[in-house]
């Protein structure tokens, strides 16, 4: 049965229902009301919730959670995702398994409050110190959130490696009608050898660790990392496309954006304009073999990035082009999101360009 | 033949990377004792910090985790919550506890967290070569205060355990020293109280232990000793200042 909910009271759910046991976090706007849904929910069903002190100490309490064996996680909202760069870098450093929710709004500083994509970069370049990456979905609507948030765990576990939910204020604050999955028997999870749980002794004991002051060793982690990228990018990246068969012109967006441009195709197919939309849902890793193989449509003239930023995915959509069409960009920032009628626009503007 | 005296099991034979005459062995000794005494043997979780005793990991014999400079508090919280019938210690420097991480030892303290945290405090930062640290004593020489530190330019020294003291949270704080045998009776009754209040659900009990830089103090290990004694405590008084 569906019901109305609000985007970060959904997620939160979708999280418990996937196996979280563990929820750290710190208050900040947009992303409030997932340490609030889940400073109850947490109780009812055994798991622990925490407000920390600082996004700090609350992905570190993710660290030592994660690295004991529990599905744990933290929410924050851009300035917050800063803070927490040190410990996310640490818990890529020591393969642990972790979710991590960001809320973005507008920057960079204290930004504003409002929806942006300008941290597109930070997720999914790194963001901390240190070659290593997450894997990072960029979901457009709450009930595809909440489908992601539901196996996130799952998919985090299985390569020991944080996944980022990344949103914006408008999935955390927009009620829309959900369907939520049955909860997920926490018994059934994979036992993690691993993991700290105290009974380690001799030969038998773990040690969760980021420190490889030998170079051979830390070179050899560092290819450990990357092999498990490549493995994301053979079976775990996700794309949606819309409209793509004929289409002569290309938008590309992920997330809320996603969804205007959704309407603006249809708003220029009724005018004979033959537009489509090309969503990414993972973002790390990037689909760049499609839109590789997308760019050799004799029909596509251009693409265009759509963004809340000042112009970020738009580098790897080129990457992924590799320069066999042209690649434009539209972008609104601040806070303020582009309506169905300014992607027209912008696009009819572009096709008398060029 | 009675064996009187043996290594204990709860460290491991990897040799230890400390300097000569350093007191972190003497204190890890302790440790691994304590935790053998309550049985918890297989039952224990331990967190290496960011300094001279990164590579605790390596010594005791017990699951372990290396944590970011700092952040030993918050990643004991997240493992205790998790698992609250685990033995969870901290083991954390000067630069650790008292500068980068002041904000998680501090909370961690008022939410009176059920863990052990053992605080090596020799005033300075010894693994990245001798800076000043937050208890570096007044006037004392360091690489980053080779004036030695004057008060009204680097500040005064911190005085950790007085300070946690006065929260409300923890049930046992303590500073003790290592100089010599007597001390280091008295350390370990100080460390086994702070490991058995965690056995009976007491909470946040904090060992600071006044340690010794032979290295960078550029003193003999004697010398620095002495230095503990008849100066470290000036600032930093031996002594129980809160037990409940």
């Amino acid at each position: 049965m569906k019901q109305l909910m609000k985007g970060n009271e959904a997620i939160a759910e979708a999280a418990v229902r996937g196996g979280c046991r563990a929820f750290f976090g710190y208050p900040i706007t947009p992303q409030n009301e997932i340490p609030e849904y889940m400073s109850f929910r947490m109780s009812e069903v055994g798991g622990v919730f925490l407000q920390a002190e600082s996004e700090i100490a609350a992905i570190n309490m993710v660290y030592g959670a994660a690295g004991s064996g529990a599905r744990a996680m933290t929410s924050s909202s851009s300035p917050g995702i800063s803070l927490k760069q040190e410990g996310i870098s640490y818990i890529c450093g020591a393969d642990l398994p972790c979710v991590i929710v960001n809320m973005v709004r507008g920057g960079p500083g204290l930004g504003g409050i409002l929806p942006a994509q300008s941290d597109y970069f930070q997720a999914v370049k790194g963001g901390g110190h240190g070659d290593y990456h997450m894997l990072v979905y960029g979901p457009s609507t709450v009930q595809e959130a909440v489908n992601i948030m539901y196996n996130a765990f799952d998919k985090a576990d299985k390569y020991r490696l944080p996944v980022m939910l990344l949103g914006d204020g408008m999935l955390g604050q927009i009620m829309e009608a959900v369907e939520l999955p049955e909860m997920k028997d926490i018994n059934s999870f994979p036992k993690k050898k691993w993991a700290t749980d105290g009974s380690g002794i001799g030969a038998e004991r773990r040690v969760i660790n980021s420190l490889f002051i030998d170079p051979d060793s830390l070179e050899k982690q560092n290819y450990n990392l990357f092999s498990k990228y490549e493995l994301l990018k053979r079976d775990e990246t996700q794309y949606e496309e819309y409209m793509i068969e004929d289409a002569e012109y290309i938008l590309v967006a992920y997330g809320t954006v996603a969804r205007v441009c959704r309407s603006a195709v249809d708003i220029l197919r009724g005018r004979g304009i033959k537009a489509g939309l090309f969503r990414p849902i993972t973002l790390f890793p990037y689909p760049t073999d499609r839109l590789f193989k997308i760019a050799d449509k004799e029909e596509l003239k251009f693409f265009i990035s759509v963004e809340l930023s000042m112009g970020q995915m738009i580098e790897d959509l080129k990457l992924a082009v590799n320069g066999k069409k042209k690649v434009n960009f539209f972008g609104k920032v601040g806070g303020n999101v582009m309506s169905p009628e300014d992607i027209v626009d912008n696009l009819i503007s572009k096709i008398e360009e060029n | 033949m009675e064996i009187l005296y043996k290594k204990s099991k709860m460290l491991t034979d990897t040799p230890l990377s400390y300097c000569p005459g350093c007191t972190h062995g003497i204190v890890h000794k302790l440790i691994a004792e304590t935790l053998e005494e309550i049985g918890a043997e297989g039952n224990v979780i331990g967190i290496a910090p960011v300094g001279c005793s990164v590579f605790a990991y390596k010594f005791f014999n017990c699951d372990m985790q290396q944590v970011a400079h700092g952040r030993a508090p918050a990643c004991a919280t997240g493992i205790k919550r998790c698992n609250p019938d685990k033995i969870v210690f901290a083991y954390q420097g000067d630069g650790d506890i008292a500068s980068i991480g002041t904000a998680e030892i501090i909370h961690a303290a008022a939410r009176g967290e059920n863990i052990t945290v053992v605080f090596i405090n020799n005033a300075i930062y010894g693994m990245t070569g001798g800076q000043m640290a937050p208890t570096t004593l007044p006037g004392q020489k360091t690489t980053t205060s080779p004036y030695g530190r004057i008060v009204g330019v680097n500040g005064n020294p911190i005085r950790l355990s007085e300070m946690i003291a006065t929260l409300d949270g923890p049930c046992f704080v303590s500073r003790v020293s290592v100089t010599d045998p007597v001390n280091v009776r008295k350390a370990k009754k100080a460390i086994k109280k702070g490991f058995e209040n965690q056995v009976n659900k007491k909470g946040f009990s904090l060992i600071e232990v006044l340690s010794n830089c032979p290295t960078n103090w550029h003193m003999s290990p004697v010398q620095s000793l002495d230095f503990v004694k008849n100066e470290m405590t000036k600032t930093f008084p031996l002594g129980v200042f809160k037990d409940c």
